[in-house]
């Protein structure tokens, strides 16, 4: 079993919620990275997405193109991200998960970065520019080095969640309202709608982002799903702390996990 | 292989959020582009709005002062708001009316495709928000005055090279944010299928004519069809009816800027490599990691980092060629075919113009040429002034 499916297994058990945090990764440097990651870890992140930087990353807002700006512009790339995660591998076996542009993974070289997902240890990707329709751009490599793939259904996927919802692969992303990423003050979605339809046809558990900014937030959600994801209230930390991001990033989980576990 | 593929080209990358419009809009226009109805409805469009058919004129003393093959000029910078893109508007934004939109967003480099679309949404009654890199704003700030004279919004696009690209970025962020109410009208053969293929079809009238008006004034099809590149859509209008006449010569002329093997450039089929952005597998401008790449050149309309699928296709196949004209080559015949023909043509047309200049003289004198002049070049008359050195007074 990958990494993801036995945090999923273990949450189950225990009966708790899923955190799961995004970072830019790179901002404000890659080391930083390293000790954020290995901080949210320790307060209580059950899974991390590491953000892979892009030029031109259209589906996300403000706080997240901003954070990739200052992380290319500080040398980031697709290789040091992967030894940041050898090195964070030394430190911990918890689940790793690569979030990033389709491009980025055409241009590298679709064998090879799997490849290297495999060798490195990064146990699932969401690419949020490959809709089902175009998902075989990556499916085969990335089932032969063992990467799931975790697919993206939203409030206006409509009558395209059942074969989203059906394939999706470690669990299923389920995006809180139109739109790009960034916090939100308040959703118009109808959740008790939308996860009615996504229970119907999901095989793994489901996880909401897009929009949470903190625990009171995270806590409320979390009451329709498996977990939350939380991406740009972390990133804003990196933004406004530099080099003391960890010690802010760990704090914030540390009050999230606790808010999710009450 | 996923829809809309162009060889390995083309196709649908684009977010969750936005592929049910994506679906929605590709059944619409199934629906409709073989309707009576929705044809004879933009044919009149056409017809009486936006001055079509273009003329098809011979260019006598271009013809003479470069010595070699015919030119015909098919003159598209007469069409209503002054170049191609209203073909393409007219036809999106009749699909939008059809389908019950009423919000209407756009993205523009140079301008054209901006005022063109503030332009059908007046018609329309159409609520229209144009997004513009700044950088373009500042050199086309006429254009800008122009959308808001026809009533759109115009946003300046700060974020990246604050140009072409990131204007789309920050098009399709709206679009995702406002999947519901809203049609994003693409103005190039460019984005997630049905686009590259839609925005052709609304082009291809282009080559249509031209081969209707030739056979009328020669009696035979041209031996080369120029046009510039920069998404590509005036290029694949002018070319898509020949496509399946071998003998015509495809040649599209893409933005060199300051020299296709220098770092300021935007030759994309040139020095650019496959890749996945904006929807689409195409060719792209773009480093190692596949972060695309700024661009550059004289003209915000050709100022594009990619091109579509189809394009990437055509040249794959070796059915069209591509060739770079630098910022230089493009103002000599800015300049060349205002005096020799009295024709001021958009800076990006000048493109197609220079590489006629390039191979007409090659060319023998029972040879037909035809250049695709995509637009008029008043927009341009400052920057070009800028280019010679000369301070134009607004005063």
């Amino acid at each position: 079993m990958n990494r993801i499916e036995n945090k999923f297994a273990e949450l189950k058990a225990a009966g708790k919620k899923a955190l799961i945090t995004f970072l830019t990764s790179g901002d404000p440097d890659i080391e930083t990275t390293e000790k954020a990651v290995l901080e949210m870890f320790d307060k209580g992140a059950d899974i991390i997405e590491l953000g892979v930087p892009f030029s031109d990353p259209v589906a996300e807002g403000p706080v997240i193109q901003e954070a990739s700006l200052r992380s290319l512009n500080g040398g980031t790339n697709l290789d040091k991200i992967f030894g940041a995660v050898e090195n964070i591998r030394k430190a911990t076996d918890k689940p790793l998960v690569l979030m990033m542009y389709i491009n980025t993974v055409f241009r590298y070289g679709t064998a090879k970065f799997f490849e290297k997902c495999r060798l490195t240890g990064i146990d699932g990707i969401i690419i949020p520019d490959m809709p089902y329709e175009e998902k075989e751009e990556v499916s085969a490599e990335a089932k032969a080095n063992g990467v799931l793939s975790i697919s993206l259904v939203t409030p206006v996927s409509g009558d395209r969640i059942k074969m989203i919802a059906e394939e999706s692969e470690g669990f299923l992303y389920c995006v809180s309202s139109t739109g790009v990423t960034g916090m939100r003050s308040g959703f118009t979605t109808d959740f008790g709608e939308f996860f009615g339809e996504v229970y119907k046809y999901a095989k793994v558990p489901c996880c909401v982002g897009f929009g949470i900014s903190g625990p009171e937030q995270a806590k409320k959600m979390s009451s329709y799903c498996d977990g939350v994801i939380i991406g740009s209230a972390v990133v804003k930390l990196a933004a406004e702390h530099g080099k003391d991001f960890p010690k802010y990033a760990g704090e914030f989980v540390s009050a999230v996990r606790t808010a999710l576990d009450e | 292989m996923s829809k809309g593929r162009f060889g390995e080209y083309g196709g649908q990358y684009v977010p969750e959020t936005v592929m049910n419009a994506v679906c929605e809009l590709e059944a619409a226009y199934e629906k409709y582009k073989d309707d009576p109805q929705f044809k004879s409805e933009l044919a009149a469009l056409y017809r009486d709005y936006a001055g079509r058919p273009s003329l098809l004129y011979f260019a006598e003393k271009l013809t003479k002062e470069l010595g070699g093959a015919k030119i015909y000029i098919k003159r598209e910078d007469l069409n209503h708001t002054g170049s191609h893109k209203i073909n393409n508007v007219l036809g999106q934004i009749l699909l939008a009316k059809k389908m019950g939109k009423k919000r209407i967003i756009a993205e523009t480099g140079a301008g054209q495709h901006g005022v063109a679309t503030a332009t059908a949404c007046a018609l329309f009654g159409m609520e229209c928000c144009v997004y513009m890199g700044a950088v373009d704003a500042e050199r086309q700030s006429l254009n800008v005055y122009r959308m808001e004279l026809l009533g759109a919004k115009v946003v300046k696009v700060q974020s990246g090279t604050k140009t072409l690209k990131d204007a789309i970025n920050e098009a399709m962020r709206d679009w995702a944010s406002n999947i519901e109410t809203t049609f994003y009208c693409i103005g190039s053969v460019m984005g997630p299928h049905p686009y590259p293929q839609m925005v052709r079809d609304f082009q291809k009238i282009i080559s249509e004519e031209i081969r209707a008006q030739l056979m009328e004034k020669e009696g035979k099809l041209p031996d080369c069809v120029f046009a510039c590149v920069g998404g590509g859509s005036n290029a694949m209008g002018a070319f898509y009816d020949f496509i399946k006449d071998e003998s015509v010569r495809l040649v599209g002329a893409e933005a060199a800027g300051l020299g296709a093997d220098t770092d300021q450039h935007a030759a994309t089929l040139a020095k650019g490599t496959t890749g996945i952005f904006h929807g689409m597998k195409s060719v792209f401008l773009q480093d190692e990691y596949g972060q695309i790449a700024p661009v550059y050149s004289i003209s915000a309309g050709l100022d594009y980092p990619g091109i579509g699928p189809e394009h990437a296709n055509l040249r794959a196949t070796g059915r069209a060629e591509y060739i770079p004209i630098t910022d230089e080559e493009a103002v000599c015949a800015f300049e060349l075919l205002s005096r020799t023909e009295g024709i001021i043509p958009a800076i990006e047309s000048a493109h197609a113009v220079a590489a006629a200049v390039k191979m007409v003289p090659q060319m023998g004198k029972d040879k037909i040429v035809v250049i695709n002049l995509s637009g008029r070049g008043d927009k341009d008359v400052y920057s070009i002034a800028r280019y010679r050195g000369v301070s134009l007074s607004e005063e």
